[in-house]
């Protein structure tokens, strides 16, 4: 088990390499800069502001200057946007909000998704399956940029219940709605997985034989079905993981939570290259480390795996 | 002999005015409400709070409530006395002499004195700063400005000296008419140098922030609140009624709207298009009022640009084609106003030149457009094709569509609409790299040569690259004249004949606004440069 987590960890590493050269590069092609603005700066003046940042250097160059201050310094530059901000300090701030809301929203999906594929699937074609099967249905067609506003008009307009937007400190009334509108379509997602996992698996001869055998349902669903029934939920969980803890640009735009996934699109139109690098390594490390957890949880549920 | 200048006699006006306010009253004698907070939505987290730095409209609103400069505006857009209570220009109109207010100090109890604004003038200049704004010192006209910016010389040569610690000399370039109106903006404000010189790049930061104006950061969540609260050093602390600002900021402008409606803010801005059913809806709530923007479209004259439009004629015809009322009335329908020239009604001291097919009807209008465009040789056999550039957005698109079938059921002309993204638009257009492309330029202070200053030849945002040896020595001229309006003038009738630009239409700051508060918001302060120790919310 161990030298398979080393073997995956020294492929990580490359990999992120590859990652952080490609987006550099990429980066710079986009027209324009961080500095292109309505009223183009006289040369003069954006010559200035370029040799502040360095960005006067060839590509090479910079590039290097910037995994090298990330490597001997942990520093992952400044913004160009917002001028009283360094890009730690937006991530220090906004990774943080995102966490928050996106560890509930995932352990949120998995229970109540994973319940409803699981009922649905024992009870196929009863009333609880067409219920269940409905409900996934629904939430999965009904976007989060649709369902977050609507969500505003009803529960801090009409009802009066709920504060429309802000994150104040992640103090719950601030969370419920984001959550909400988060968790929905990755619940409806897990529901169907876990809904035709199950069916698979109980349709299959071991589980015949243990019914044969007479062993009761709880005792054929929960030790019998439940391990293979997750094979192909967990690879879905792990970039799911990812994808909700590090935050939506919708979420973080209609409910101003102030979390990294609308500095990740906005940076991108503001061609704030810093900050748009910072975020690019944060998720691209998150997505191979979650993916390595995936590897190693399947691993552990299926020691075919391992060899 | 030396001019006293208007500054110091409002300057006494307002001593009468506005301290010892009874309790519970304001300035009006109007009785006030309890809750002294203003809640407002911004669109986006501000670019910074640092004077020298900042760059974007919402940061300076932040800015001027912090850091207070020369002048303020009263709410009419006129300068009154910020920490300089008056000025003495020098005969031969070179030198402004600024006398500043004793009593002000620094939230840390510092004096403010003329240093603080040399040394904000001279980090404004410094290229080590590199600021966005650095260009304003050439505005500003300040001695030796290019050559500093240029790195050619020391900041210390600036035109900006402290005579002592309440008198501050300011010399320029040449004679310039409106410099004393360049010091409302906020990179002209004063910083405090002990602070920045501790805390470097931190020191805009709540906790380590110093700051000369009535309110003080006291919190910053990026991208979700910003929070200023009374400044208790404030030299007129006691006049001042607002007690706590709060800016959120909302992307989503919808959500901001169903945010108010739902009683969380006291300002937000309209949606395009909402605004005749808002105010039905809500008539003492939605409000409309002129600012100092334009809306134009830009011709290529540059050698890049198409053939058909280097004819005035097809320019001409073009421009005439287009029905401003219908883009105001039914497009916008937030109380804009159809534009015919370049320069904004709403600017100070100018006067609106008579131009011609203003008056004319559209019929006539659109008739004339037919004749002229037949004249320069294009008609249904020969149908003129363009292509119109802007950049992405639902209310740029609008009008995009309703003039291209104007111009398609006026004139036959065939026109692809093209739309980009926000930098590459901006690239795009500034290499010159289309037919025609929008445009729009909001006064970066009161006076009609911050729109017109644009159409010269060696402007960077004279995109048109139009190019006319009068106008830009008119303007030249206009900068030492007291009363530049003839110039202004005749630059626009200029421009109406030779049609650089096709001017749409000039602005309107559409708001939703608490009534509490709307009465003492600067409706006529068309710059929209409003300070929050001027607003109070009255009792309901």
């Amino acid at each position: 088990m161990l030298s398979f987590i080393i073997r995956r960890m020294a492929v990580a590493i490359p990999t992120l390499l590859v990652l952080v050269v490609a987006s550099f590069y990429l980066m710079q092609f986009a027209p324009g800069g961080p500095f292109t603005s309505e009223r183009p700066l006289p040369q003069q003046v954006l010559d200035n502001i370029e040799a502040k940042y360095g960005l006067d250097q060839p590509t090479w160059k910079q590039l290097l200057d910037y995994v090298g201050g990330i490597v001997t310094q942990f520093d992952f530059g400044p913004s160009y946007k917002y001028k009283d901000r360094t890009v730690n300090d937006i991530i220090a701030q906004g990774f943080p909000v995102t966490l928050t809301y996106g560890t509930i929203s995932f352990v949120l999906a998995i229970l109540v998704g994973g319940a409803l594929g699981i009922a649905a699937a024992i009870r196929q074609n009863s009333w609880l399956d067409y219920f269940a099967v409905g409900i996934t249905i629904g939430a999965q067609v009904l976007p989060n940029f649709v369902m977050a506003p609507i969500l505003i008009l009803v529960f801090s307009l009409w009802l009066g219940w709920l504060p429309g937007g802000g994150w104040n400190g992640g103090q719950w009334d601030h969370v419920i709605m984001p959550v909400i509108a988060l968790s929905t379509s990755y619940m409806a997602s897990i529901a169907r997985l876990t809904r035709s996992s199950m069916l698979e698996v109980l349709r299959s001869n071991f589980i015949r034989t243990a019914r044969a055998k007479g062993l009761p349902d709880r005792t054929i669903i929960w030790r019998h079905a439940l391990k293979p029934t997750l094979l192909p939920v967990v690879s879905y969980l792990g970039p799911a993981f990812v994808g909700m803890v590090t935050g939506s640009f919708i979420i973080d735009t209609i409910f101003s939570t102030g979390g990294v996934g609308y500095f990740y699109v906005n940076a991108a139109f503001n061609r704030d290259y810093a900050v748009m690098m910072g975020l690019t390594i944060l998720l691209g490390s998150m997505t191979i480390l979650f993916n390595m957890v995936v590897d190693i949880l399947y691993a552990w549920i299926d020691p075919k795996i391992r060899l | 002999m030396k001019i006293t200048m208007r500054a110091a006699l409002l300057a006494s006006a307002v001593a009468f005015a506005s301290p010892a306010l009874a309790a519970g009253t304001g300035p009006n004698g109007e009785p006030l409400a309890d809750d002294q907070t203003f809640t407002y939505r911004v669109l986006d987290e501000h670019s910074s709070v640092d004077p020298q730095i900042v760059e974007d409209v919402s940061g300076s609103e932040i800015v001027r409530d912090l850091f207070e400069g020369l002048y303020n505006q009263d709410a009419d857009g006129n300068l009154v006395p910020g920490v300089a209570l008056s000025h003495e220009l020098s005969e031969d109109r070179m030198t402004y002499t600024f006398k500043l207010r004793p009593e002000a100090k620094w939230s840390d109890g510092t004096p403010v004195t003329a240093g603080d604004f040399v040394y904000g003038w001279q980090r404004l200049a410094d290229p080590e700063t590199a600021s966005p704004y650095q260009w304003f010192v050439s505005v500003m006209n300040l001695k030796n400005a290019e050559a500093i910016t240029a790195g050619e010389m020391g900041v210390e040569e600036l035109g900006v000296k402290a005579i002592d610690d309440h008198t501050l000399e300011v010399t320029l370039e040449s004679p310039m008419t409106y410099f004393p109106l360049t010091t409302t903006h906020a990179s002209t404000f004063p910083s405090p140098k002990w602070v920045i010189d501790e805390h470097g790049a931190d020191w805009t930061k709540p906790e380590n922030i110093v700051v000369n104006g009535a309110y003080i950061l006291t919190e910053h969540v990026p991208q979700e609140r910003s929070v200023r609260e009374r400044n208790e050093m404030y030299w007129d602390n006691e006049g001042t009624i607002i007690d706590k600002v709060t800016a959120l900021v909302i992307n989503d402008e919808n959500v901001a709207l169903t945010r108010y409606l739902a009683g969380e803010l006291d300002r937000t801005e309209v949606p395009a298009g909402q605004y005749p059913s808002l105010k039905e809806q809500y008539p003492d709530q939605a409000l409309s009022f002129p600012r100092l923007c334009n809306y134009y479209f830009n011709f290529n004259l540059s050698d890049m640009g198409p053939e058909a439009t280097q004819d005035v004629r097809v320019r001409q015809a073009l421009s005439l084609a287009v029905n401003r009322d219908i883009i105001v009335e039914n497009v916008l329908q937030g109380g804009q106003f159809p534009a015919y020239t370049f320069t904004p009604a709403a600017t100070a001291n100018f006067e609106v030149p008579e131009i011609e097919y203003a008056n004319w009807t559209q019929a006539e209008r659109d008739a004339r457009a037919k004749e002229l465009l037949a004249e320069a040789g294009y008609g249904p056999d020969n149908p003129l094709e363009l292509t119109y550039l802007y950049n992405t957005s639902e209310a740029h698109k609008k009008i995009a569509i309703a003039v291209s079938q104007m111009w398609k059921q006026t004139l036959g002309v065939n026109v692809t609409l093209e739309n980009q993204e926000w930098k590459t638009f901006l690239e795009t257009r500034g290499n010159h790299d289309f037919e025609i492309a929008r445009g729009a330029w909001c006064g970066d202070y009161n006076e009609a040569s911050t729109f017109l200053d644009l159409v010269q030849t060696e402007s960077g945002y004279n995109d048109a690259a139009y190019s006319n040896a009068e106008v830009d020595q008119l303007l030249k001229e206009a900068k030492a004249m007291d009363d530049p309006q003839p110039n202004y003038t005749r630059v626009e009738e200029i421009l109406s004949e030779e049609m650089p630009v096709i001017p749409i239409y000039h602005y309107a700051g559409v708001y939703m606004m608490v009534p509490e508060i709307s009465g003492s918001w600067p409706v006529q302060n068309v710059e929209q440069n409003w300070y929050s120790k001027d607003l109070y919310k009255v009792a309901e």
